[in-house]
């Protein structure tokens, strides 16, 4: 198996066709991925059966999806980062100065100090784009040190975890920022922060449409250069698969219903008369998981079909090699670090909004989850390698880890232990299987 | 072939290049032309590959002048170099292991549509067509270039200054780390690049390559050039002795030649 001559005898023979690897190579589908959404299917069944029919619910898997967006969504940025070859421990620390940055934008200079008083209809996206900007600003500050400065990354960040937690308790004084403003407040998720039922539908009859488009453009593409195209039956295999996920996971969203008290609330202040067993009102897709869907496209388009993330990929593949190729490795470096300030604001925002507060331990931690939804979802700290979606996914899969022994009662230490067992053993089996794959 | 009196396309002068206190590169100057292949040799820490990184814009030179085609120019780094038309092919090759074949080709010069979205297929296309006439076995355009053999890799790394129309090319070692059959392509390569008219710097250890394929002979020795010879005016032994020896086949005295024969 390991002997050297029968393994580089084997690479030059036609790799042997099992059914299933010529199927997913037909269709074009990332193998890695694929097993990833398999890893999940199993944990998901496996939940809901140990926890009597508790896990696949509507209910849950909605609550799920929005527990997961603000670790996702940084996650896509920290791909970035480690496929360059370094690494970011501030995100957590500067998640929380982001957050109470724009906590007091919002409830105190914009109201008490301007004078301009609560829920101004502009407060929601002024806070926002002050604290993306200031995030973008912090990061490129780290970014620099890191790329021109020539200090290691985990020093750099490890002092940034420092600094930008010790400040949030330097000037907060360990007082709660709140409220949050009305409108800013929907970006967190619940009820009111969802599309409702007929917007979930629109967007994921959009996202058909997309699909398909892109399949079809890129298939013509590739015909038009002579290129071997993947047959019919595979490309339709794809849109089906694809559109089908997209619409099931409206289904689901559009299945959870407001909580019975709001929905009672809503009914009076609407003059609606609730008839018997209550008003049924579907929640729909979150404005969070929304935010996090975008983040991710844009994110994937960034890594796979701009300049910049074919950039970032050389790097972390060959920094030698960048350099040759006339690419501004330092700049590019610099980059990545103020497009993770960037998605931090955004987790910020996610998460100050969904607890209508900022606490002196807001963010604490999320460095870990970032980092660890990112290595599960196969990004290699050896660098140039890592997706996007398997970032996200690996963001699922954690919390989909938490929120299942949530439900079996476990308490919080033993779920540690296990989320830390299976980082381990999910980057092991990765390890493994690449030098299976690979001479 | 190479005519005196026609600008030289590449000119270096007084090149100059010190690490820390030691001369890798003193007071070097060397010319080519169109159409002409130059054998760099020497020892090994001869100041060789020190000397065409600042050519290729790897390094920039303490002191000394560069004209291209008669003109002074100035190359502070890669991309400098490769507005001249100067490519390198390095002895590692320089290619970034996880990506693919073209990504490799066009990585810092990718092809994008008027949005700025990489054009992976116009890019793969012209990939093919320049892989097709180096190496017309060469099929695995999806794979990252990790996974393919050396004579491929070394394919994949001569298909940039191709795909680029380079005027002049510097190869360092380019047939170090490949079978016969590779090396004799690598030759053919070189051979029909040259009738293109292109410029060629051969910096290589293997003294046979060099008599076959160069034009002039450049020898140098502890950082500076020993002698520049008319490859058919010498044998190899005599370029032997200059790299050995580091002097000039006039002034080697019968005694050193004796000893360096054992």
């Amino acid at each position: 198996m390991t002997d050297a001559t029968s393994v580089r005898q084997a690479a030059d023979e036609v790799p042997p066709t099992r059914s299933l690897r010529s199927f997913l190579a037909s269709t074009e589908i990332d193998t890695r991925l694929a097993g990833m959404i398999g890893a999940l299917a199993v944990i998901w069944v496996g939940f809901n059966v140990m926890s009597g029919g508790l896990f696949l619910t509507s209910r849950n898997l909605w609550n799920l999806s929005v527990q997961s967006s603000s670790i996702a969504v940084m996650a896509t940025g920290m791909v970035l980062i480690i496929v360059s070859r370094n690494i970011d421990l501030s995100v957590g620390s500067l998640l929380g100065f982001l957050g109470y940055t724009m906590a007091m934008i919002q409830a105190v200079w914009i109201p008490t100090n301007l004078g301009l008083g609560y829920d101004q209809p502009f407060t929601w996206i002024v806070t926002l784009a002050i604290g993306i900007g200031f995030g973008a600003l912090v990061g490129a500050l780290q970014g620099f040190i890191v790329a021109y400065g020539g200090v290691p990354s985990f020093i750099v960040t490890l002092g940034g975890l420092l600094v930008w937690r010790g400040l949030i308790f330097r000037y907060a004084q360990g007082q709660t920022i709140a409220p949050m403003d009305k409108t800013y407040q929907l970006i967190g998720g619940g009820p009111a922060g969802s599309l409702g039922d007929v917007g979930s539908w629109i967007i994921g009859g959009l996202a058909c449409i997309a699909i398909t488009w892109t399949v079809l453009m890129s298939n013509r593409r590739r015909r038009a250069y002579g290129f071997q195209v993947r047959p019919t039956w595979a490309m339709a295999a794809v849109i089906v698969v694809s559109s089908a996920a997209v619409l099931g996971f409206v289904w689901v969203a559009n299945n959870y219903f407001w909580p019975p008290a709001l929905a009672t609330q809503y009914a009076e202040a609407h003059g609606i008369t609730e008839p018997p067993g209550g008003l049924q009102i579907p929640t729909g897709i979150a404005y969070p998981v929304l935010i996090m869907i975008g983040v991710t496209l844009a994110m994937t388009y960034l890594a796979t079909r701009r300049r910049f993330g074919r950039y970032v990929y050389s790097i972390g593949g060959n920094p030698d090699a960048a350099e040759l190729g006339g690419i501004n490795v330092r700049r590019t470096i610099m980059m990545t670090y103020a497009l993770m300030g960037v998605l931090v604001a955004i987790s910020a925002g996610i998460q100050t909004a969904r607890l209508n507060a900022a606490v002196t331990n807001l963010g604490i931690q999320n460095e870990l989850d970032v980092i660890a939804a990112a290595v599960i979802g196969g990004t290699s700290f050896a660098g140039g390698i890592g997706t996007i979606a398997g970032a996200v996914l690996g963001a699922v899969v954690m919390q989909s880890l938490r929120s299942g022994m949530v439900l079996l009662g476990l308490d919080s230490p033993t779920q540690d232990i296990v989320v830390g067992v299976v980082l381990v053993t999910a980057v092991g089996l990765d390890a493994f299987l690449r030098r299976r794959s690979t001479r | 072939m190479s005519d005196v009196a026609r600008t030289p396309l590449v000119d270096m002068r007084g090149i100059r290049v010190a690490f820390g206190g030691v001369h890798a590169v003193e007071n070097v100057s060397i010319d080519l032309h169109a159409g002409e292949v130059i054998g760099l040799v020497g020892g090994n820490g001869a100041g060789k590959s020190t000397l065409m990184r600042v050519l290729s814009g790897a390094h920039t030179a303490d002191s000394g002048e560069i004209l291209i085609d008669g003109q002074p120019v100035s190359i502070g780094n890669p991309r400098d170099a490769k507005v001249y038309g100067i490519e390198t092919i390095y002895q590692t090759l320089a290619l970034a292991d996880n990506i693919d074949a073209a990504a490799n080709v066009f990585l810092g010069r990718e092809i994008t549509d008027r949005s700025g979205t990489l054009d992976d297929s116009a890019m793969e296309a012209a990939t093919r067509k320049v892989m097709h006439r180096l190496n017309p076995n060469f099929k695995n355009f999806k794979m990252p270039v990790k996974s393919l053999s050396g004579g491929q890799r070394q394919a994949v790394a001569i298909a940039r200054p191709v795909q680029f129309n380079a005027r002049i090319l510097i190869m360092d070692e380019p047939t170090a780390a490949l079978g016969p059959a590779e090396t004799e392509q690598v030759r053919n390569l070189i051979r029909q690049l040259k009738q293109e008219g292109i410029g060629i710097f051969l910096v290589s250890h293997d003294i046979h390559d060099v008599f076959d394929l160069a034009d002039r002979i450049s020898v140098m020795y502890h950082g500076r050039i020993v002698g520049t010879v008319k490859k058919d005016d010498v044998t190899i032994d005599e370029v032997l002795g200059m790299i050995i020896l580091g002097k000039p086949p006039t002034e080697v005295t019968s005694q050193e030649l004796a000893q360096l024969h054992g």
